[in-house]
C-alpha cells in the first residue's frame, strides 16, 4: 500500500473526490497554481483545469458564501481557509448561513460544503497560525465536525465530508501533517513513512463520521482526545506506566458517545484533552456528557487538560502547549483520586 | 431573447508568465515622469479620476526630479532619505539572516518596497498613528524608533517590548504612531478610519493612516473602511502597496475587473492617486498632498503605490514556485535604493564612494544593534520572557479563572 504523509492523504482525499464527481470543486487562498501554503492542493489544477481548481481573492467570507452559493447550485465545493486563525471573517456566513440553510429552507435549499483549515500550534506561529477554534463550530447547530489525527483517517474522513449532504468543518492539526507529533519538541518526529498510519489506500474510501477509534486499549482511565492530543496523550501514557485508554474522536460533531460510555464504565476515570482554550472549550462538553452517562461509575472527578486561557503566546510556545508532562500529571491525578 | 443560449464560461484571471516563461511587462503602462498634473489639495475628487488610473512619477530614467511633483523635500532630507532606505534594507538582510540561523522562527523583508514606508513616514508628524500591515518597517525606521527594540521583539527576548507574545516583525509602539500589528489581513483598515472619525469628534489635529496590500484588499474589512471613510470624511489617508504579489496570487486576482487598485476609491467618492512606489521622491510629495488633505478637514485620500516584492513573501516561501526568477529584474520601475542614490549623485549631493562608505557605516550601526539584542537572547537562546509574562495582559486586571491556571502553572 502507498505511504502518505497527512497532506498527501488529504491531496489524494481531494483527488479521487475530484475524479469521481465533476461537481466537487476545490478554491481558496493560494490554492490553485501553487497548490495552498501546505501544498495540501498541488497539482490538482493541473488535473483537473482551472475551473474545478483555483485561486481565490483574499477574503474568507468571499470563499465560504461562493461556496454556499455554488452549493446552492449543485455543486460540491471543498474550500481551504489557509489557517483556521483566519475563518473569522467568514464565520457569517459558516454559521447564519451554511449551518442553517436546510432547516430555514425545510431542504428546499441545502448546502453540501467541506471547509478545510489547518489548525492547531506547535509550530511558533504565534496568535495568528496556532489556533483551535473548534468550539465555535460544535456550538452551531447544522455543522459537522471533523479533526483527524492520521493520513489513513485525513482522507477517508475528507472523502465522507466532501460527500456528506451537510456542511462539514474539517481541521487539520498542522502539527501532525509530516508525523505523529506527540508533544516532545526536542526530540525529532518519526515520518508518516514509518507508521502504519500512514499506509493509505490509492482509491475511494470513507471513514464514516461519528465513528471514534481507540487508539490504546486500557483499563485504568479514559482519555478522550483528538488530533495532536491523541499522540501526547500516547507519551503520557507511556511515560506514567498508566494502563490508559485513548480514544480518538476523529469527529466532534457528530460524537461517538457509546464508545466514550462503554470506556468510562469500564475504567471508571475520565481525563479529557484539547489544545484549545479551557473555558467554554469542546472539554466541557466532553465532560459534562460523561458525568451525565457514566456518573454513577466514576471514581475521580473528569479532568481536563487544555491550553491555557490566553491568545496563544509565540515564546512561550511550549509553557502553552498541553504537553505530555502536563496531560501524565493529569494521568496520576485522577489515579490518585 | 435569444433561443440558443451559448453555455456560460467561467473565467479566472491568470498572470501573464510564470515559471518557465520570460518575464514582460510591457502591459504595464508607465506614464513618463513629471507627466501627470498636480492638483490643489482641495480640488473635488470628482475631477482627479484620472490619477486614479494614471501614475505619479518625479524620479525619471536619466536621475532628474521633474514635474509639479517635485521638490517637496530638501537635499539634508533626501540624504537622509537614502539612508533610511539603506538601513531598512540592511536591518532586513541581517535578521532575514538570523533567521536561517534560528536564532527567531520567522522573518518579513521589504525588499524593493522600502521607499514606500520610509518616504510615507517623513510626510507625517508626532501624534499621528500608522495601522501598518507587516511590510511597513520603515515606519519605524524612518520613524527613529531603536533598532534595538525592534530585534528585541524579532528575537523574542527578556527585552522584547510584547513580551514573547507576538509573531516576530508584529511591533507597536504608540509613541512611534506604530499601531500593534494584527496579523490578520486588513482588519486595521477600517480601525485607522475609526481612530481618524476620534481625532475628528474631539476636534483634535491628528490623522491616521491605515496600510494595506494588493491581496488584502479583497477582505471586506477594505470596503468597510472605504464606506466609513467616505461617509464620514475622516481625517485619514488610505495606503495600498500593491507590490504585485500576495504570496503566490498575481495581483489581477484580488483586483479583478477593476484597472486599479486606486479606482476603488471613485464609486465611494474618495480622493484617489496611483504612485510610483519606488521613486522616493514621489511617494513623499503623494504622502504629502494626501496628509494635508487629512489635515485640512478635506476627507480620506486612496493611494496605491505600484511596486514589486523582489523577496520572497516571507521566510516560509519560495517564489521560484510561482513566477519566473528573474521577474524582478524585468520589473520597470528599477529599484528604490538606486534610483534616488543616482539621483543624489547626479545632483553633486552623493557619490560611489560615499554610498559604499555609508553601506559599510550602516552594517556596522546594525551589526551593533544586534549585538546588543543577542546579549538579551535570541527565541531559542539566553534571555527570554518568562511563563508568568504569557498569563499576564490579557485583561487588565487578571481574573480569578487564570489566575488558578497561572498558579496551576507554577509560575
Ligand atoms: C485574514 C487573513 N487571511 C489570510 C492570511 C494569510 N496571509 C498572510 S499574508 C497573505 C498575502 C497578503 O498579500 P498582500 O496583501 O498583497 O500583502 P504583501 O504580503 O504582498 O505585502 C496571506 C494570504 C492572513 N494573514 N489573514
Ligand atoms: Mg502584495
Amino acid at each position: 500500500m502507498p505511504r502518505m504523509t497527512m497532506i498527501e492523504a488529504i491531496r489524494s482525499a481531494m483527488d479521487v473526490a475530484m475524479g469521481r464527481d465533476d461537481d466537487v470543486v476545490v478554491f481558496g487562498e493560494d490554492v490553485g497554481y501553487f497548490g495552498g501554503v501546505f501544498r495540501c492542493t498541488q497539482g490538482l489544477q493541473q488535473k483537473y483545469g482551472r475551473s474545478r481548481c483555483f485561486d481565490a481573492p483574499i477574503s474568507e467570507l468571499g470563499i465560504v458564501g461562493a461556496a454556499i452559493g455554488m452549493a446552492a447550485y449543485g455543486l460540491k465545493p471543498c474550500v481551504e481557509v489557509q489557517f483556521a486563525d483566519y475563518v473569522y471573517p467568514a464565520y457569517d456566513q459558516i454559521v447564519s448561513e451554511a449551518a442553517r440553510l436546510r432547516y430555514r429552507s425545510n431542504g428546499e435549499f441545502t448546502c453540501p460544503i467541506v471547509v478545510r483549515m489547518p489548525t492547531g500550534g506547535g509550530i511558533f506561529g504565534g496568535q495568528t497560525h496556532s489556533q483551535s477554534p473548534e468550539a465555535l463550530f460544535t456550538h452551531v447547530s447544522g455543522l459537522k465536525v471533523v479533526v483527524p489525527s492520521n493520513p489513513l483517517d485525513a482522507k477517508g474522513l475528507l472523502i465522507a465530508s466532501i460527500e456528506d449532504p451537510d456542511p462539514v468543518i474539517f481541521l487539520e492539526p498542522k502539527r501532525l501533517y509530516n508525523g505523529p507529533f506527540d508533544g516532545h519538541h526536542d526530540r525529532p518526529v518519526t515520518a508518516w513513512s514509518k507508521h502504519e498510519l500512514g499506509e493509505v489506500p490509492e482509491g475511494h474510501y470513507t471513514t464514516p463520521l461519528g465513528k471514534a477509534e481507540i487508539r490504546r486499549a486500557g483499563s485504568a482511565v479514559t482519555v478522550l482526545a483528538y488530533g495532536t492530543m491523541v499522540y501526547v496523550a500516547q507519551a503520557a501514557a507511556e511515560e506514567t506506566g498508566i494502563d490508559a485508554e485513548i480514544i480518538d474522536l476523529r469527529t466532534l460533531l457528530p460524537l461517538d458517545l457509546e464508545t466514550i460510555i462503554a470506556s468510562v464504565k469500564k475504567t471508571g476515570r475520565c481525563v479529557v484533552v484539547h489544545e484549545a482554550t479551557l473555558t467554554s472549550g469542546f472539554g466541557a462538553e466532553l465532560a459534562a456528557l460523561v458525568q451525565e452517562h457514566c456518573f454513577y461509575h466514576l471514581e475521580a472527578p473528569v479532568a481536563r487538560v487544555t491550553g491555557w486561557d490566553t491568545p496563544y503566546p509565540h515564546a512561550q510556545e511550549w509553557d502553552y502547549f498541553p504537553g505530555p508532562k502536563r496531560v501524565g500529571e493529569a494521568l496520576i491525578e485522577t489515579m490518585g483520586a | 431573447m435569444t433561443d440558443n443560449p451559448s453555455p456560460l464560461k467561467f473565467h479566472v484571471p491568470e498572470p501573464e508568465v510564470r515559471p518557465g516563461g520570460t518575464p514582460d511587462f510591457s502591459n504595464v503602462p508607465i506614464p513618463k515622469a513629471g507627466s501627470v498634473a498636480r492638483p490643489e489639495v482641495d480640488v473635488d475628487p470628482r475631477n482627479i479620476r484620472d490619477l486614479a488610473y494614471s501614475i505619479i512619477r518625479v524620479l525619471n530614467r536619466e536621475g532628474d526630479a521633474v514635474g509639479p511633483w517635485a521638490g517637496t523635500l530638501s537635499d539634508e532630507e533626501q540624504l537622509e532619505g537614502l539612508r533610511h532606505m539603506m538601513t531598512l534594507r540592511t536591518f532586513d538582510a541581517r535578521m532575514q539572516m538570523a533567521q536561517r540561523q534560528g536564532k527567531t522562527s520567522f522573518y518579513m523583508q521589504h525588499m524593493g518596497e522600502e521607499a514606500v514606508s520610509c518616504a510615507f513616514r517623513k510626510a507625517l508628524i508626532q501624534g499621528d498613528m500608522n495601522f501598518p500591515t507587516y511590510r511597513q518597517a520603515g515606519l519605524l525606521i524612518a520613524g527613529g524608533y531603536p533598532m534595538v527594540e525592534m530585534m528585541n521583539q524579532i528575537y523574542s527576548n527578556e527585552r522584547d517590548p510584547l513580551k514573547g507574545r507576538q509573531l516576530p516583525v508584529m511591533y507597536a509602539s504608540k509613541e512611534h504612531g506604530f499601531f500593534s500589528i494584527s496579523g490578520n489581513l486588513t482588519t486595521q483598515y477600517i480601525q485607522a478610519v475609526g481612530w481618524a472619525m476620534a481625532s475628528a469628534i474631539k476636534g483634535d489635529t491628528k490623522i491616521a493612516v491605515g496600510w494595506v496590500g494588493d491581496g488584502a484588499t479583497a477582505e471586506s474589512d477594505f470596503h468597510a473602511a472605504l464606506v466609513f471613510a467616505s461617509t464620514y470624511k475622516a481625517p485619514v489617508v488610505l495606503n495600498i502597496v500593491n507590490n504585485q504579489w500576495a504570496i503566490s496570487t498575481f495581483q489581477g486576482i484580488a483586483r479583478g475587473g477593476s484597472g486599479t487598485f486606486a479606482a476603488r476609491g471613485l464609486g465611494f467618492g474618495i480622493a484617489a492617486l496611483r504612485v510610483d512606489g519606488n521613486d522616493y521622491l514621489a511617494v513623499h510629495a503623494v504622502a504629502k498632498w494626501a496628509t494635508e488633505r487629512a489635515r485640512r478637514n478635506l476627507g480620506p485620500t486612496l493611494v496605491e503605490y505600484v511596486t514589486y516584492r523582489v523577496g520572497a513573501h516571507s521566510t516560509s516561501d519560495d517564489p521560484s514556485a510561482y513566477r519566473p526568477k528573474t521577474e524582478s529584474d524585468a520589473w520597470p520601475l528599477g529599484d528604490p535604493v538606486i534610483r534616488l542614490k543616482n539621483h543624489l549623485i547626479k545632483r553633486g549631493l552623493w557619490s560611489d564612494e560615499r554610498h559604499k562608505q555609508a553601506e559599510a557605516e550602516i552594517l556596522e550601526t546594525v551589526i551593533a544593534a544586534q549585538k546588543e539584542a543577542e546579549s538579551h537572547g535570541t527565541l531559542h537562546a539566553g534571555g527570554k520572557p518568562s511563563t508568568r509574562d504569557m498569563f499576564e495582559g490579557v485583561y487588565a486586571e487578571m481574573p480569578p479563572h487564570l489566575r488558578r491556571q497561572r498558579q496551576k502553572a507554577g509560575v
